[in-house]
C-alpha cells in the first residue's frame, strides 16, 4: 500500500491497565494500516485486547488504561497528540463507533431524533435545525427504518434491538465518517436480524465508502463482510491477511486451531471438535516466550523462551510464529495441506 | 425408534405468563411464551432446540422439568404421568429431580457465590441422601469433578476463583451429582468463549456415550446444534414450527422460518458467502403477548396466504420423521 493511500496507521501500538495487582499490557506491540473504502475485521477471544485497541484509536480508553507506547496516525496526523478538544472533534466526525449493546448506548430519556440531530449540531454549528432533522430523517430512511418521520419523536425503549442497531449505526454515520468502528454490533443480535444489519452495513459501506475497523469473534461474520482480518491473540496480532488467505490457507496455530474447533453448517460429517486444548493465558503473568506457546500443539523449545516474529507470506499475509522460521518449506505444506482439506 | 423408547413426551404443552395491567380494570393479558408444543424425546438422543431469542425455547426446556410450572398440557416421563392439566395430575418433582437436572447459560449466576465447588456439587447429594458417610461424599465429588475435567484440590475454592469455561464445567459437575439420565442444557456453551465452547461441546459428548444421557439442547447457535444433536426442533414465538433429523433439518429445510433461519448464518467460507443465496426478513418479530393470529409466522412469510392468517397450521409429517407446521406444505405435498 502506497503512503497516501493509508487511512490510518497504527504503529506498534501498547496501551496497559495499571491494576493494583501489577500491569495488564492488554495490547502489546500492534501494528496495521487500513486503507480508504477497507473492511477489516478484528477477531479475538475476550481479553485479547481487540475492543481496548479500538477505543484507543477513538480515545475513549478508560483508567486505569492508557496507552503507553507506539502512535497511531490517521490522515498523517498524529491521533495520541491530540488535546481533549481535539479529540471530541475528531470523534463522531471523521471517526465514530458502534457498540454491541444498543440499548446501553442509545440515552433512554431523549428521542431518537434529538440524539441524531445532536451529533449533527455538535460538528457543524451552523446547520439550521429543520435541515438537521431533514437529514436525520434521510439517514433513518437510508438504514432502513420505515415511517422515519414518526420515528424520530420515539424514545429507543420503543424500538426493538434490530431497530436500536439501526439507529446507532445512523447515528454513527450521519457526520459522513471515514472511518467506522464496530464492537461486535451483531453479537447481541438474532441471526435473522444480524443478517439484516451486515447487509445493511455492507450496503452502506459501498454507497459512502466507509473504511470499517469490525471487531467479532464470529468467524462466520468476518468471512461475510470483510476484505482483511487480524487475528489476535493474548494483546499480539498473531496473524493477519486477505480474507481468503486466512480462511482458506491459515498460517498460525491459533488461527487454525479456531478455525478446526468450529462446528460447520456446512459440513456433511459428523466430526469431533478439536478443540484448543487449555485456557487463555493471565495478562499479568505472561509467559516469556510466545503467548500461545502452552495450548499450542506444536509448541518447540524456542516457543517458550522467544516472542516470534512475523513471516511473510506475501499478499500482506503475515503470521507469527516459530514454525515458520524452523521449516519454512514443511510449514508452507502444512497450510497448502490444511488449506485443501478445508 | 420404537414406541417403547420414549423417555418424555409432552403434548400440547402451554406456558403463559401474566403481565402487569396498566389498571385494576384492565383485561389481563399473557405472555403467551409457549404455545401448544408437542414432541416426544427418545432415551440416549440429543434433540436440539434452536429458535430466536423470544420464541420461547428457554422456557418450553424449563416447563418440561417443571421449573416452570406449566399452563397447560401433559408430560409424560418414562410411561408416568408427572403433569396432565386436564386429568389435574401434578406429582411431586423431588423423585424426579434425580433423573432430571439441568445446565443453565451463564455460569457465574447459576453458582452460588459464597458456597465453595464442592459444597455446591454436594448440596445434590445431601438432598436426595445419595451419600451414607462424609468420606463415601468427598470421595463422590472428586470423582464428578475429575469426570468434567477438574482438580480435586478445586472442591475448596469459590465460583469467582474459576474462568467462565470452568465454571460451566462445575455447572454441569452439579447436574451430574445425582445420576440423571435426562439433562435440560439451555445454551451451556453460548456464553463461553469460542476456543472453550468445543471443549464443552466435546465432553458433553464424551459424557453422553459413558452414561447413556438423553440431552435437551436449547441453544439460538444452529451450527453447534446440529453437531450435537441427533433431531432439531425449531420454533418460532412459542410454535415449534418444523422438526426433524438434524442432517435432514439442516439440508432439506422445509418450513419457510427454517429455511431463512439457515440462510441468515453467515459461514466461515468467504467464497461460499458470496454465491449464496439469502432469504433476508422483514421486521422483527411481533409481540407474544399479542401474537398475531392463524400461522404466527405469516406477518414475515414471505410466502403467506389469505388462509394462513386465520387458521392455526397443524404439525403434519412430510417424509419419514420430518414433521413441520404449514400451510403452503399441506397444499403442495
Amino acid at each position: 500500500m502506497a503512503e497516501n493511500d493509508r487511512l490510518i496507521e497504527v504503529k506498534d501500538l501498547r496501551v496497559s491497565f495499571f491494576t493494583p495487582a501489577g500491569e495488564v499490557k492488554a495490547v502489546d506491540g500492534i501494528s496495521y494500516s487500513l486503507g480508504y473504502n477497507e473492511v477489516m475485521g478484528v477477531v479475538g477471544e475476550s481479553g485479547s485486547g481487540k475492543s481496548v485497541e479500538a477505543y484507543s484509536i477513538i480515545g475513549l480508553l478508560q483508567s486505569p488504561g492508557r496507552v503507553v507506547g507506539g502512535s497511531i496516525t490517521f490522515e498523517g496526523e498524529d491521533l495520541l497528540a491530540y488535546t481533549p478538544e481535539q479529540m471530541r472533534q475528531f470523534r463522531g466526525n471523521k471517526v465514530s463507533m458502534i457498540f454491541q449493546n444498543p440499548m446501553t448506548c442509545l440515552n433512554p430519556v431523549y428521542t431518537i431524533g434529538n440524539q441524531l440531530t445532536e451529533a449533527l449540531t455538535c460538528h457543524d454549528k451552523g446547520i439550521s435545525k429543520q435541515d438537521a432533522r431533514a437529514r436525520a430523517i434521510r439517514m433513518l430512511e437510508l438504514v432502513g427504518i420505515n415511517n422515519a418521520e414518526k420515528r424520530m419523536d420515539q424514545y429507543p425503549h420503543e424500538f426493538s434491538g434490530g431497530m436500536r442497531q439501526r439507529a446507532m449505526i445512523a447515528m454513527a454515520l450521519i457526520c459522513r465518517p471515514k472511518l467506522l468502528i464496530a464492537d461486535e454490533p451483531t453479537t447481541a443480535l438474532d441471526v435473522t436480524i444480524q443478517a439484516q444489519i451486515l447487509e445493511l452495513m455492507k450496503r452502506l459501506q459501498h454507497e459512502e465508502k466507509t473504511s470499517i475497523i469490525f471487531i467479532t469473534h464470529n468467524l462466520g461474520v468476518v468471512a461475510e463482510i470483510c476484505d482483511r482480518v487480524s487475528v489476535m491473540y493474548a494483546g499480539k496480532i498473531v496473524e493477519q491477511g486477505a480474507v481468503n488467505d486466512i480462511f482458506y490457507s491459515p498460517a498460525h496455530p491459533y488461527t487454525k486451531g479456531l478455525l478446526a474447533s468450529m462446528p460447520r453448517l456446512d459440513e456433511d460429517s459428523h466430526e469431533r471438535l478439536i478443540p484448543i486444548e487449555g485456557t487463555p493465558i493471565d495478562l499479568l503473568n505472561p509467559p516469556k516466550g510466545c503467548n500461545f506457546a502452552p495450548r499450542c500443539k506444536e509448541c518447540r523449545k524456542i516457543c517458550l523462551h522467544q516472542k516470534p516474529p512475523f513471516a511473510d507470506f506475501g499478499n500482506g499475509h503475515v503470521s507469527a510464529c516459530w514454525l515458520h522460521f524452523m521449516d519454512r518449506a514443511r510449514a508452507n505444506d502444512t497450510a497448502k495441506g490444511a488449506s485443501a482439506n478445508a | 425408534m420404537p414406541e417403547n423408547q420414549k423417555l418424555i413426551e409432552i403434548e400440547n404443552l402451554r406456558k403463559y405468563f401474566p403481565v402487569n395491567r396498566g389498571s385494576l380494570f384492565a383485561r389481563r393479558q399473557y405472555v403467551q411464551a409457549v404455545e401448544s408444543v408437542s414432541f416426544s424425546i427418545y432415551r440416549g438422543e440429543t434433540l436440539g432446540i434452536v429458535g430466536e431469542s423470544g420464541c420461547g425455547k428457554s422456557t418450553l426446556g424449563r416447563a418440561i422439568i417443571r421449573l416452570h410450572e406449566p399452563t397447560s398440557g401433559k408430560i409424560v416421563y418414562d410411561g408416568q404421568t408427572i403433569y396432565d392439566s386436564q386429568a389435574k395430575i401434578a406429582v411431586p418433582m423431588l423423585p424426579y429431580r434425580r433423573k432430571m437436572q439441568i445446565i443453565f447459560q451463564d455460569p457465574s449466576a447459576s453458582l452460588d457465590p459464597r458456597m465453595t465447588v464442592g459444597e455446591i456439587v454436594g448440596e445434590a447429594l445431601d438432598i436426595h441422601k445419595l451419600c451414607s458417610g462424609k468420606a463415601e461424599r468427598r470421595d463422590r465429588i472428586n470423582a464428578l469433578l475429575d469426570e468434567v475435567g477438574l482438580n480435586t484440590e478445586h472442591a475448596n475454592r469459590f465460583p469467582h476463583e474459576f474462568s467462565g469455561g470452568q465454571q460451566q464445567r462445575v455447572g454441569i459437575a452439579r447436574a451430574l451429582a445425582v445420576n440423571p439420565e435426562f439433562i435440560v442444557c439451555d445454551e451451556p456453551i453460548s456464553a463461553l468463549d469460542v476456543s472453550i465452547q468445543s471443549q464443552v461441546v466435546n465432553m458433553l459428548e464424551d459424557l453422553q456415550q459413558q452414561i447413556g444421557l438423553t440431552y435437551l439442547f436449547i441453544a439460538h447457535d444452529i451450527s453447534v446444534v446440529r453437531h450435537i444433536s441427533n433431531r432439531i426442533g425449531v420454533m418460532y414465538l412459542g410454535n415449534l414450527v418444523e422438526l426433524a433429523e438434524s442432517y435432514e433439518l439442516c439440508n432439506r429445510p422445509i418450513h419457510p422460518y427454517t429455511q431463512t433461519l439457515l440462510s441468515a448464518v453467515p459461514l466461515p467460507d468467504p467464497e461460499k458467502n458470496k454465491t449464496r443465496q439469502r432469504i433476508l426478513l422483514e421486521g422483527d418479530i411481533p409481540s407474544p403477548i399479542n401474537p398475531p393470529t392463524g400461522c404466527r409466522f405469516h406477518t414475515r412469510c414471505p410466502y403467506a396466504m389469505e388462509r394462513c392468517k386465520q387458521d392455526v397450521p397443524q404439525l403434519k409429517e412430510y417424509g419419514a420423521g420430518h414433521f413441520a407446521a404449514c400451510h403452503r406444505l399441506e397444499e403442495r405435498w
